[in-house]
C-alpha cells in the first residue's frame, strides 16, 4: 500500500524541512532519536540538536530553557516518558511560563505493539489536556502531522502532539486545509457521527463503509485538536445526526471522548458512546491483533454506531 | 576588591535584608529563613557580577539568574525593585491576588523573571538550556542559579548536573544555599546529600566551597568561576537560615513562617535599625 506511512517519519522529514529553514528549531531526545525520528535532524544539525540521555525530566526542563534563551524547541521521546514521567515538569517549567517548547512523543497507544502496556501509553490526552496553555493535537496521517508541526512551530507555546508508531493510511490528500483547533468533516452522513482523533479516523471512515452498506448514514468528523476542542463542529454534528461515537487510541477517561462527553453534556446533550482503552492498561501483542483485542477494529465502531443509535 | 566595594555590598545586604523581613511581616505569608539565607548571593550577584538592565529586561546581553529554590523569592524580589524593575512599594502586594509578586517567581509577570520556578529540582535543567542557547548564539552572557541544599534530594538536579558537565557548560554557575535545614528539620537528617561538592566533582564539575555570607568571598568565587572553562562550576555556599536576625536563625520552624508584630521589630533592632535610621 503505497499510501501508508507512520507519523513518526513525516515528522522526521518535516522537522529537517523546519531545521533548514528556521535556526531558532532546536531539537531534544532522550536516547530514542532513531525510533522517534528526530535523527534525521540529528544528521543534518549536529549543533542543533541535543541527546539528553535517558532523563526526561531534565529533558523538558532543558527544553524550557532552550524556549527562555529564544529558540523554538521540539523535544520528543515515547508518549509515556513525555507526557508520563516528565509531567509535572511540563506543567511546571512549560505550560505555566508558556514557554515556547513543541512536545512531540512518538509511540502513542497500543499500537506502540509487542513492548507491551509498560509502553503503551493511554492516558496522555487525557494529562496534557488537563494542564492550562497547553495545546494538544493528534494527527490522523503523515500528511496531517507534516501541517500540525508546521503549525506548531510557527505557534507561540506549549503544544502537545502526539504521533505513532506504524503505517497508517491516508486520510488526506495535498488539498486539506489544517488549522490549529479545527475539526473537519471526513465524510458526510446524517444517521450518526463518529468524531475521532489519530488513527482512529481512518477506522471511522471504512466504519462509515460498513454501515452505509446496511443503509445507515454515518458522518465522520475528524478532531486532531483535542485542546482547544472545536465544539462548533461537535455541537453541529450532535443537532444534525443525534448519536455520536468517539474513539481513540486511549483510555476513554478524559480523552477525546471525555473531551466530547464534556462538550455535549454542557451545550446539546446527546447520546453519546466512547470508543477507546475501557480503563485497562496495554498489553503485548501486534498491533493488529490489539486493535482486535481493545475493540478499536471498524466492526466495533460499526456496532457502538449501532448501539447509540437505539438511544436517539 | 576595593574594601569599599566590599562594604558597600554588605550594607546593600542589610538593607535588602530589612525589606525581606518587612516585606514578609506585611505579607503574612511565605518563607523567611531560606530568603535570608540566601540574600548575601543575590546582593553579590546583583549588584556586583551580574550585567543587566532593569530599564530593559529583555537585554540581550543581560546575564541570567533564575532562583531555582523559588521559595525564596522574596529575596530575589526585593533584589529586584532595589535595582528599580519594579517600584519598591509593590513588595507590599506579596502573595496578595492580583500582584505581580507570586508566592513562587513567576516569569509571565514579574520584570526581571526569566522562568517559572518553585517546583523544586527544575532550576538547573533551566539554566543549563538557557546556557546552551546562548552558546549557540555566540553570546558572552552567563547563567546562575541558586539552589537549596535540600532540594538536592530531587532527582533532576542530578540529571541536570550530568548534562550541564557533558555539554561543558563553563557559561554556567550554579550556587548552593547550603543552610542545612529543610521544613522537616536537618537535611542530614530528613535524607543526607553531603558531601556536595564531592558529588558535584565527581559529576564533571569544578566546585568551589566557601563561606555564604562572607561578601569578599563570594565575590571572588564568582570571579572564579568566570574564568574556569570546560567544565560548569558549582558554589557550595554554607549560611545560616534566617541569617541576620537572631530570633530566625537555624531555626527549621522558621522555614515557611512569617514574623508577627513583635518579631518584626526584634528584626529590625537585630538588622541594625533604630528609631533614628528611620528605617523602622
Amino acid at each position: 500500500m503505497s499510501n501508508m506511512k507512520a507519523t513518526r517519519d513525516a515528522y522526521g522529514d518535516v522537522l529537517a524541512e523546519l531545521g533548514a529553514e528556521n535556526k531558532d528549531i532546536v531539537v531534544l531526545d532522550a536516547d530514542l532519536s532513531g525510533s522517534t525520528k528526530t535523527a534525521v535532524f540529528r544528521k543534518q544539525f549536529p549543533e542543533r540538536f541535543f541527546n539528553m540521555g535517558i532523563a526526561e525530566a531534565n529533558m523538558v526542563g532543558t527544553a524550557a530553557g532552550l524556549a527562555a534563551a529564544g529558540k523554538i524547541p521540539f523535544l520528543s521521546t515515547f508518549a509515556i516518558f513525555a507526557a508520563g514521567r516528565a509531567w509535572e515538569q511540563i506543567r511546571q517549567s512549560v505550560a505555566y511560563p508558556k514557554a515556547n517548547v513543541k512536545i512531540v512523543p512518538t509511540h502513542g497507544g497500543i499500537t506502540v505493539g509487542e513492548d507491551g502496556g509498560s509502553h503503551q501509553s493511554v492516558e496522555d490526552i487525557a494529562i496534557m489536556r488537563a494542564i492550562p496553555n497547553m495545546t494538544v493535537m493528534v494527527p490522523a496521517d503523515a500528511v496531517e502531522t507534516r501541517l500540525a508541526i508546521r503549525a506548531a512551530a510557527a505557534y507561540k507555546g506549549p503544544v502537545y502532539i502526539r504521533l505513532g508508531r506504524n503505517k497508517v493510511p491516508a486520510v488526506f490528500d495535498d488539498s486539506y486545509h489544517f488549522e490549529i483547533g479545527k475539526g473537519t468533516e471526513v465524510v458526510s452522513g446524517i444517521d450518526m457521527t463518529f468524531v475521532t482523533t489519530g488513527l482512529m479516523t481512518a477506522q471511522a471512515v471504512n466504519a462509515a463503509e460498513l454501515l452505509r452498506q446496511e443503509g445507515i448514514s454515518a458522518r465522520v468528523v475528524h478532531i486532531s485538536t483535542i485542546k482547544p476542542l472545536d465544539y462548533d463542529i461537535i455541537v453541529k454534528a450532535a443537532s444534525e445526526t443525534g448519536a455520536i461515537v468517539t474513539a481513540e487510541e486511549h483510555s476513554i477517561i478524559g480523552g477525546l471522548g471525555g473531551a466530547v462527553a464534556e462538550c455535549l453534556a454542557e451545550r446539546h446533550p446527546t447520546p453519546v458512546k466512547r470508543v477507546g482503552i475501557n480503563d485497562r492498561f496495554g498489553t503485548s501483542g501486534k498491533a493488529e491483533e490489539l486493535m482486535k483485542y481493545f475493540g478499536l477494529t471498524p466492526e466495533d465502531l460499526a456496532e457502538a454506531a449501532r448501539e447509540v443509535m437505539t438511544r436517539k | 576588591m576595593q574594601n569599599d566595594t566590599i562594604a558597600i555590598l554588605e550594607e546593600m545586604a542589610r538593607k535588602l535584608r530589612v525589606s525581606i523581613v518587612k516585606t514578609l511581616h506585611k505579607s503574612q505569608s511565605g518563607h523567611t529563613g531560606g530568603s535570608l539565607s540566601a540574600i548575601d548571593m543575590v546582593t553579590a550577584l546583583y549588584f556586583h557580577k551580574m550585567r543587566h538592565n532593569p530599564a530593559d529586561p529583555g537585554w540581550e546581553g543581560r546575564d541570567r539568574f533564575i532562583l531555582s529554590k523559588g521559595h525564596a523569592a522574596p529575596a530575589q524580589y526585593v533584589a529586584l525593585a532595589e535595582s528599580g524593575y519594579f517600584p519598591k512599594e509593590d513588595l507590599m502586594m506579596l502573595r496578595r491576588l492580583g500582584s505581580h509578586l507570586q508566592g513562587h517567581p513567576d516569569s509571565k509577570v514579574t520584570p526581571g523573571v526569566e522562568v517559572c520556578t518553585g517546583s523544586l529540582g527544575q532550576g538547573l535543567s533551566m539554566a543549563n538550556g538557557i546556557a546552551l542557547g546562548l552558546r549557540l548564539d555566540s553570546s558572552s552572557s552567563r547563567v546562575y542559579t541558586i539552589m537549596g541544599d535540600g532540594e538536592l534530594q530531587e532527582g533532576q538536579v542530578w540529571e541536570a548536573a550530568m548534562a550541564a558537565a557533558h555539554y561543558r557548560l563553563d557559561n554556567l554557575c550554579a550556587l548552593v544555599d547550603a543552610n542545612m535545614l529543610q521544613i522537616d528539620g536537618e537535611v542530614a537528617k530528613v535524607m543526607n546529600v553531603a558531601p556536595i561538592a564531592d558529588k558535584f566533582r565527581a559529576f564533571g564539575w569544578h566546585a568551589l566551597e566557601i563561606d555564604g555570607h562572607n561578601m569578599a568571598a563570594i565575590i571572588a568565587a564568582l570571579d572564579k568561576a568566570e574564568n574556569l572553562k570546560g567544565k560548569p562550576t558549582l558554589i557550595v555556599a554554607t549560611t545560616v537560615k534566617g541569617k541576620g536576625v537572631s530570633i530566625f536563625e537555624n531555626k527549621a520552624a522558621y522555614h515557611g513562617v512569617t514574623p508577627n508584630d513583635s518579631e518584626l521589630k526584634e528584626a529590625l533592632v537585630s538588622l541594625g535599625c533604630c528609631e533614628k535610621t528611620g528605617c523602622f
